[in-house]
């Protein structure tokens, strides 16, 4: 039977440029090979700028996106406050190692701006919880392979907001081109101190 | 030790017993080592995490804080080791402050190896665990099955026999702080050119009595990238996009209250605390 | 948790809704008789040259067996030393088997000289190295072969081989550990996938960048570009880059250093 990371397929990455961050997912959705959707987006918010991209098992993605917005609610309303993107990883991660004995079958990806520093902050996970920071850029789902090569090759640091999005989006684009089960468009967040753009991709459509 | 959630356990077994990999970790296939000398103890990693045969992460940390005098170098599943450190170094300050004495060494590897005896190797953490405290110097393995070790220097992880060459054919018993730290980061830097689980940099730990303890954060960059022959910075407006969105402060004003504190407090946004006089 | 509870007096058969392995299944003994050694290739072709690239380390497991093992390697030369040659080749995967084929096809272009007079055709040389790899149909040689030379109009020719023989001409193309991040890359940076011409419209109506043949320099920056990103996330490359590049003059061979972690 197939690995549940590559049963829908997904890809997601984040980067990092001067003041600012960007992350940006693919759009499909299949059971194997048969394409379903090709708009699901893998990208959730939790607060002005603080996002958490989840690739791999599609239940699963619906249940720990859901199971968060549940979590970051309660903090909101017990602390009277955003959540930091840094909390977020904190609680991602400690979420995720509670079920170390039966985990989700996810790997994710989180970028933001913490509104205190404005210090752009990006940091991946692997399934149980283990926290991967990264000064240049994560990378996540059955693209992985790829994005690291096109990351890897096209990344350059303090990239501004405009030269950030080329980047992330020819990243991403090439790399799920490469990738049988990703791709079918994509949706990219440019995180700003003060400002979110939020752009959809022309990817090919196979 | 309260805490683990099994509830999707089953779920998870089920789809094992019919084939299904279980879910490949992060896993620090690591070079970790350690070296006591005359008035201390130096404990040394390399900094790659892999997953698989890619590299996850170039610049990790493997030296866990446990206490001010008691350190932890972690190989093997990279959440697990993480979090007993982390499970540890918080009962071992608690019970510390319940005793009002520094933590122990061998308290800690007691803890260290009580925990993953418990649960019969299913935490993937080998450990080196090393400090100082009112009984001396100490040095100690602890492998994911509880077993435990005590030793003048100890090598583990994937590039743990790399490393121990090294101290095979260079340790001696009268080192001195220098040498200890430069036989450590010979060791690693071993593991890190001739394993291939091991790469990138060299933290280095010392610990001694009566001198703070140092975390020697990158000690060692033999492995640094060069500058790229060609400039990928794309032309603006390379890439096609459809349609966008954008979100700017004004617009979350509408969802949230947004306010722009200035330094003067009297013109804060809170209202002012009635103080006891 | 609850099938625990549910039926405690079956014995040893816990009520699991499924199966569990019970007994250690018969123990079967076999020979696997390939490794893999690791590495990566790369070949990229210009208007009047062809570059072929690879690593030179060789792996097993975590090991490493050697930071000196070439890759590429000149077909049909007049001597050992390959002096001579018009036809590139490059194997990666299994070390042994990419040897042997190597071997083989250089006999079978020296051969085809003695006899016919002439130097085969790079054209010709894919053809026969398609015919030696399906020979081997139902015991392959474990590669990813990567064939590289100039065509009869002097521009430069590149074929790529699955392990039984199937092969297609290509402008660039990426094999070994490393090809799932290397081919991505060349696609943007060599093709210029999903890169479209600014100002030339909004959305649907953008104008694709159109790929052409890239100059000899800034191929050979890619080139080592592309391996020094694939040294970075790949633990199984590194220690050397052996590039040749074959023009009109003949095959000129350089080494790189690469990072040896």
């Amino acid at each position: 039977m197939a690995n549940p990371f590559d049963i829908n397929g997904g890809a997601c990455v984040a980067m990092v440029g001067k003041d600012c961050v960007a992350i940006a997912c693919d759009l499909r959705l299949g059971m194997q090979s048969l394409t379903v959707s090709n708009n699901f987006p893998k990208i959730f918010n939790y607060a002005p700028s603080t996002y958490l991209g989840l690739t791999g098992l599609a239940t699963d993605v619906n249940t720990v996106s859901d199971l968060f917005r549940y979590k970051v609610n309660m903090y909101r309303l017990r602390e009277e406050r955003h959540i930091a993107p840094q909390t977020l990883a904190n609680l991602v991660s400690s979420s995720l190692y509670e079920k170390r004995f039966g985990p989700f079958f996810i790997s994710p990806v989180i970028a933001g701006i913490n509104h205190t520093s404005g210090k752009p902050f990006i940091c991946g996970f692997d399934s149980i919880g283990c926290i991967d920071l990264a000064k240049d850029f994560i990378v996540s789902g059955t693209a992985s392979d790829q994005l690291f090569g096109t990351c890897e090759g096209l990344w350059e640091p303090d990239l501004s907001p405009e030269d950030l999005f080329e980047t992330i989006s020819q990243a991403l684009l090439s790399g799920v081109d490469r990738d049988a089960l990703s791709g079918w468009g994509a949706q990219v967040y440019i995180i700003e101190k003060d400002k979110v753009t939020q752009r959809l991709l022309k990817g090919r459509q196979d | 030790m309260p805490g683990f959630d099994f509830s999707n356990y089953n779920r998870n077994a089920a789809l094992h017993a019919r084939g299904v990999p279980m879910p490949k970790a992060t896993s620090t296939g690591t070079t970790i080592v350690g070296c006591i000398y005359d008035k201390g103890v130096v404990i040394a990693a390399d900094t790659r995490a892999t997953s698989g045969p890619i590299v996850a992460d170039k610049n990790c940390e493997k030296l866990h804080y446990i206490a001010p005098k008691i350190w932890c170098a972690g190989a093997g599943t990279a959440a697990d080791t993480e979090f007993t450190t982390a499970l540890i170094s918080s009962n071992v300050e608690l019970h510390s402050l319940s005793t009002g004495r520094d933590p122990r060494v061998i308290t800690c590897m007691t803890m260290l190896k009580q925990h993953l005896f418990r649960y019969q190797g299913h935490i993937g953490a080998y450990l080196v665990v090393a400090g100082v405290d009112p009984t001396g110097t100490s040095l100690y393995t602890v492998h994911a099955h509880g077993s435990t070790d005590k030793l003048p220097y100890v090598t583990m992880g994937s590039g743990s026999l790399a490393a121990m060459s090294v101290f095979e054919s260079m340790w001696q018993p009268d080192l001195d702080r220098e040498g200890a730290i430069a036989l450590c980061s010979e060791a690693i830097k071993a593991g890190i050119f001739n394993d291939l689980g091991s790469g990138s940099n060299v933290d280095v730990c010392v610990i001694e009595k009566d001198q703070p303890t140092q975390l020697l954060r990158n000690y060692m960059k033999p492995n640094e990238r060069g500058h790229k022959e060609r400039n990928y910075r794309f032309p603006r407006g390379t890439t096609a996009w459809l349609n966008q969105k954008v979100i700017s402060k004004e617009d979350m004003k509408k969802y949230v209250t947004v306010e722009t504190l200035s330094g003067d407090p009297s013109l804060a946004a809170g209202e002012k605390m009635e103080v006891d006089t | 948790m609850t099938s625990l509870m549910d039926h405690p007096s079956r014995g040893e058969t816990i009520g699991y809704s499924f199966s569990q392995p019970t007994a250690a299944p018969v123990k079967e003994h076999s020979f696997y008789p390939y490794t893999d050694n690791g590495g990566s290739t790369l070949g990229i072709t210009g208007s009047d040259f062809a570059i072929l690239a690879g690593d030179t380390r060789s792996t097993s497991g975590y090991n490493i067996n050697s930071r000196m093992v070439p890759k590429v390697f000149k077909i049909g030369g007049d001597d050992e030393t390959g002096e001579g040659a018009h036809i590139l080749l490059s194997v990666v995967g299994f070390a042994a088997d990419g040897n042997a084929l190597k071997e083989r096809l250089d006999t079978v272009v020296k051969m085809y000289k003695y006899q016919h007079g002439k130097s085969m055709s790079v054209g010709a040389c894919a053809q026969r190295l398609s015919t030696i790899l399906y020979q081997k149909r139902f015991f392959p040689y474990y590669v990813h072969a990567i064939l590289a030379g100039l065509d009869e109009e002097g521009k430069g020719a590149l074929y790529s081989y699955d392990p039984v023989g199937s092969y297609e001409r290509e402008q660039c193309r990426a094999a070994g550990a490393a090809s799932s991040l290397i081919m991505p890359f060349l696609d943007n940076q060599v093709n210029f996938k999903n890169q479209y011409i600014p100002g030339s419209g909004e959305g649907h109506a953008l104008e694709p960048k159109k790929a052409e043949p890239l100059p000899q320099e800034t191929v050979k920056q890619l080139v080592r570009d592309a391996f020094t990103s694939a040294v970075e996330r790949h633990i199984e490359v590194g220690d050397h880059l052996q590039v040749m590049i074959i023009t009109k003059d003949g095959v000129e061979e350089v080494y790189h250093p690469l990072k040896k972690d």
